[in-house]
């Protein structure tokens, strides 16, 4: 909570990655209504002022992979994670974090955090893609859990997961049918499986969590 | 472990809420973004959106109202009716839809399903059935239940999930409306082809129908008629649901 000491609202920039995939109006608007004036950021240039990034997507690994190649955008990512600065991955987004993913066809990922993007493995009697309202097991602390108890539900849609190569990184996980990481972070990186935008009241507060976070654990 | 979920249905008809019998005869009861809001407010799981308006400006007028909602409420919502292209679905998608129900153009342009599902992901396409049970066999309607389809109801859940549907919302059109509780034995019929999550709806006039149509093993319950009128709203129904031992969400 540093920040909100430290800093004003003003004086912090948070960028949305806008590639034109998925409802980032809802990620722009779950900002918003916390206070919150975000930047949707489309290419190099606008990374300048931002001190915050999220992340956000609905869609394939490798289209999204595809469009962020294509506007020339994946190296800014890195180095703006390679800087220090608290950057969120929501959903695909999150996904995306990894270093390649299997959805539709191979493909190379951002490389933030070790791991790969995976199907489920379908199991009888469940039902696939992964959709609703499931709990969020907090294998650890996280200044985006701040105020936030182990154990409550949020809002996921997925049929795929980050499976990370060291289980040092995972900070929350879920349970369908096989447990899988649902908060994955390294250092000021940060990825969330379900969509906060999206789960009510303490989806909303982890959104403003982030948005104070000094990028530091 | 996944929680079931209680899904108010709002029909919208040029930005307005209406509720309908049978598919028919819609009467205004109110204000969508607000009705919304509210239904967030008392802990909805999720909301349905259903235009009932076939203009030829209707998508336009339901991207308008999608947008208003989308500022408003942070939980999840489909949006369905007369959606009859990518394109459209596109421009449902960036006034916030999260997923999109669509019903019609799987009959007259089955294609558009797997382009809506490669566009969005499958996650994003909710097939919309539509069913009568006329002389012992459910069949398949189309275009706000006007046309009967040739296709049985099995194989059409089976072609729409090879096509790319996430999930299925499963409509009793005998039952719309009427309060008298879910066509369970429709529920199953589709559980038991469908591998991707069921969505209930039509019938629903008190708590324990929900319940019924929960235990036969659907993932969501739908309904309009129970929360538009009288006092319950979906806290009430989450609070009776929760006591016969339904998973629910906790979010606080």
């Amino acid at each position: 909570m540093g920040l909100r000491q430290t800093l004003s609202r003003k004086e912090l920039s948070i960028g949305i990655i806008d590639i034109g995939m998925g409802n980032i109006g809802s990620v722009y608007n779950a900002l918003y209504s916390q206070a919150w004036d975000p930047i949707l950021v489309k290419c190099a240039e606008d990374f300048d002022e931002l001190t915050h990034l999220i992340i956000p997507g609905v869609g394939s690994y490798a289209a999204a992979m595809k469009i962020l190649g294509d506007w020339n955008l994946i190296d800014s990512i890195i180095d703006f994670a390679a800087e220090g600065k608290p950057t969120l991955g929501i959903c695909l987004g999150m996904q995306l974090l990894s270093d390649v993913g299997f959805e539709g066809m191979e493909a190379k990922g951002l490389g933030l955090i070790e791991g790969e993007t995976v199907p489920f493995e379908k199991i009888r009697g469940l039902s696939f893609p992964h959709i609703g309202w499931n709990e969020v097991l907090q294998e650890r602390t996280h200044p985006i859990l701040n105020g936030i108890k182990s154990g409550l539900d949020f809002y996921f849609v997925n049929g795929f997961f980050f499976n990370p190569v060291y289980s040092d990184t995972i900070i929350a996980t879920t349970d369908y049918g096989q447990l899988f990481p649902s908060i994955i972070g390294k250092k000021n990186v940060v990825g969330v499986q379900f969509h906060p935008e999206k789960s009510q009241t303490s989806g909303l507060k982890i959104i403003d969590n982030f948005c104070l976070w000094d990028g530091k654990c | 472990m996944l929680k079931k979920r209680i899904i108010p249905i709002q029909l919208l008809l040029k930005g307005r809420l209406v509720k309908t019998k049978k598919f028919r005869d819609p009467r205004d009861v109110g204000n969508p973004v607000m009705s919304s809001k509210v239904y967030s407010s008392q802990d909805a799981d999720e909301l349905i959106l259903l235009n009932v308006d076939r203009a030829a400006d209707s998508v336009d007028v339901l991207v308008s109202t999608v947008k208003d909602i989308a500022r408003e409420c942070f939980v999840p919502f489909s949006v369905g009716g007369g959606i009859n292209s990518l394109n459209d679905a596109k421009k449902l998608f960036a006034a916030g839809a999260d997923k999109i129900i669509i019903n019609s153009v799987t009959f007259s342009n089955p294609a558009a399903v797997t382009e809506i599902a490669e566009f969005a992901g499958s996650q994003a396409v909710v097939v919309g059935i539509d069913v009568k049970f006329i002389d012992n066999l459910y069949v398949v309607f189309s275009n706000n239940s006007k046309i009967a389809e040739s296709v049985s109801l099995s194989e059409h859940i089976r072609t729409m999930i090879r096509l790319g549907a996430g999930e299925i919302f499963i409509q009793s059109i005998d039952r719309d409306g009427e309060m008298q509780g879910y066509d369970i034995n429709l529920l199953k019929t589709v559980l038991s082809e469908s591998s991707v999550p069921v969505i209930a709806a039509g019938g629903a006039g008190n708590f324990g129908h929900l319940d019924q149509a929960l235990k036969a093993g659907v993932n969501a319950v739908a309904c309009g008629s129970l929360f538009n009128f009288g006092d319950n709203n979906p806290l009430r129904a989450k609070a009776f649901l929760k006591n016969l031992g339904n998973p629910l969400k906790r979010i606080r």
